[in-house]
């Protein structure tokens, strides 16, 4: 059996990340007792886009290895589908979208407190299963009726993403099925059952062997950014606005630009 | 206790009445996707009730009348669909069925037939899911059944099948009756199986379920209103086998 999620590679992530937090960690020992209840304390949920899967699992376990006491726990999902559980009134203390567009209609709302900041970026890339059983070679395979090819729905970030390369390409797509969010894209193509999917470079290397990845030149035009931001209402805003700082910190972004994220 | 539960059971669908955005709900309802979407779902449902019908029949027979060892471990092997959560049957019909599944790759590499994607998926997803229900209606209601006139038709000279035909199936026509009833409601609200198993493409195999969740992402009230569509189904469902149950009794 196929398992969609890559353990392995977050293993190998949280490597990368003990190795950048090491030594952090260790000058930060001697404050953190002396600061006692000030610092970051309790329990945090991270709404986070799919694509953020395991370069924030492994930030999370980072965050609480250097704030013992804190708990992280994650809900990966499309930022699209995030948005409207922010907006239903989720409990959740900080939000990383995939899609400036939707992170706005989260802070239009007033569900923001402050205003979100760009912590990275992505783009797409062609995925299909290990050996190219099709033998895709660029977009333009992705009109070829007798293929079966994945993409996000055009109601998710990635889908808007795919419809911006493919209109840049004059490529009309015929996909098979459209998917709820790009992990779930990712996984047909891991599992084997589509020929052809367009996801993050980031999904790429996350998967690991079993998914080859193809880069086309109209990636460039269809760079997503990523907007992070603590909710307003978050329950608990320093540990939340700690978290956010240490994404956009120096050991933050090696672990995030080491899963393939490029910077802003 | 007893109200509360009352509460906790009509306050959702009483939101969703009071957030139905009645003003819009015509455009909404007349989009090309939704009617598509409420085509397919009908029509989707409608077979997989009817491949039930025709295999979960002759299986509930065998269920009820059967004499042979194991009967009761293959009533729990067939029932499982019904307890299953309806993703890992998604999931478990990809190992099966998928293009790298067991019966899957023999069927792409000698056929030529791949089924993940088509409407196809979409119908094996909700009978897999659905026909349990029909099963064990029908197996209940064989069990009820007298079987005395079965073995007078046999002494009469009537073969097997043509007892069942004319007799048997006669006399549980109430219980396949709202099996089938059952069975179809099942099949419609199904999701979790069709978006794995099946994918989402829409006139392919975006169902109303699916519709409402990918429209929830974008425009909730028109989630809502698309909602309101699968509820008005769902009661006038309840509406019939409520009938059926009190004709029967009577």
């Amino acid at each position: 059996m196929t398992v969609p999620f890559p353990v392995r590679r977050v293993a190998r992530v949280a490597v990368a990340v003990s190795l950048a937090f090491g030594a952090l960690a260790g000058c930060g020992g001697d404050d953190n007792a002396g600061s006692g209840s000030k610092g970051p304390s309790g329990k945090i949920v991270v709404l986070a886009a799919s694509s953020l899967t395991e370069s924030f699992t492994a930030l999370g376990k980072a965050f609480e290895a250097e704030h013992p006491g804190t708990t992280v726990s994650f809900s990966f999902a499309a930022s699209s589908e995030l948005a409207t559980q922010i907006e239903q009134g989720a409990p959740a203390d900080v939000f990383a979208s995939a899609s400036p567009a939707t992170m706005a209609q989260v802070s239009d709302a007033g569900d923001t407190a402050g205003q979100p900041v760009t912590f990275v970026s992505n783009t797409l890339e062609i995925a299909v299963p290990a050996g190219n059983p099709a033998k895709v070679t660029g977009l333009a395979d992705f009109a070829k009726k007798d293929l079966t090819i994945a993409l996000c729905a055009p109601e998710v970030p990635c889908g808007v993403a795919a419809d911006k390369v493919f209109a840049a390409a004059k490529v009309t797509p015929a996909p098979d099925t459209l998917e709820a969010d790009v992990k779930a894209t990712l996984a047909k193509v891991t599992l084997g059952e589509v020929d052809a999917a367009l996801v993050y470079k980031t999904d790429v290397i996350a998967a690991g062997d079993k998914v080859e990845g193809i880069d086309f030149p109209e990636a460039a035009g269809a760079v997503n950014d990523y907007p992070i931001a603590v909710l307003a209402d978050a329950r608990k805003p320093a540990t939340a606005r700690a978290f956010v700082d240490l994404v956009l910190s120096a050991g933050g972004q090696k672990v995030l630009t080491e899963a393939g994220f490029q910077l802003p | 206790m007893a109200t509360v539960a009352v509460l906790f059971l009509v306050v959702p669908v009483i939101g969703l009445l009071v957030r139905t955005p009645w003003s819009t709900l015509g455009d909404v309802l007349s989009r090309d996707t939704s009617i598509e979407a409420l085509r397919l779902s009908l029509m989707c449902a409608t077979l997989a009730t009817a491949v039930s019908l025709v295999l979960g029949v002759p299986l509930a027979w065998v269920l009820a009348r059967g004499d042979f060892p194991g009967r009761s471990l293959l009533r729990a092997a067939v029932t499982v669909p019904l307890v299953l959560p309806p993703v890992v049957g998604g999931v478990a019909l990809f190992a099966a069925l998928g293009r790298r599944g067991l019966v899957g790759r023999p069927l792409d590499e000698i056929f030529g037939i791949t089924l993940p994607f088509t409407t196809a998926a979409v119908v094996v997803a909700e009978t897999f899911v659905a026909m349990p229900f029909l099963v064990i209606a029908v197996e209940g209601a064989l069990r009820g059944a007298d079987r005395r006139y079965d073995e007078a038709a046999a002494t009469l000279g009537a073969s097997r099948w043509y007892t069942f035909r004319r007799v048997t199936l006669p006399l549980v026509a109430p219980g396949v009756a709202a099996g089938s009833v059952l069975c179809w409601a099942r099949a419609l609200g199904e999701f979790g199986a069709t978006i794995t198993f099946a994918g989402n493409f829409p006139g392919t195999t975006r169902t109303m379920p699916i519709e409402v969740y990918i429209t929830l992402q974008q425009d909730p009230a028109a989630a809502v209103a698309l909602s309101l569509v699968l509820l008005v189904v769902s009661v006038a469902v309840l509406a019939g086998l409520r009938e059926r149950w009190l004709t029967t009794s009577a």
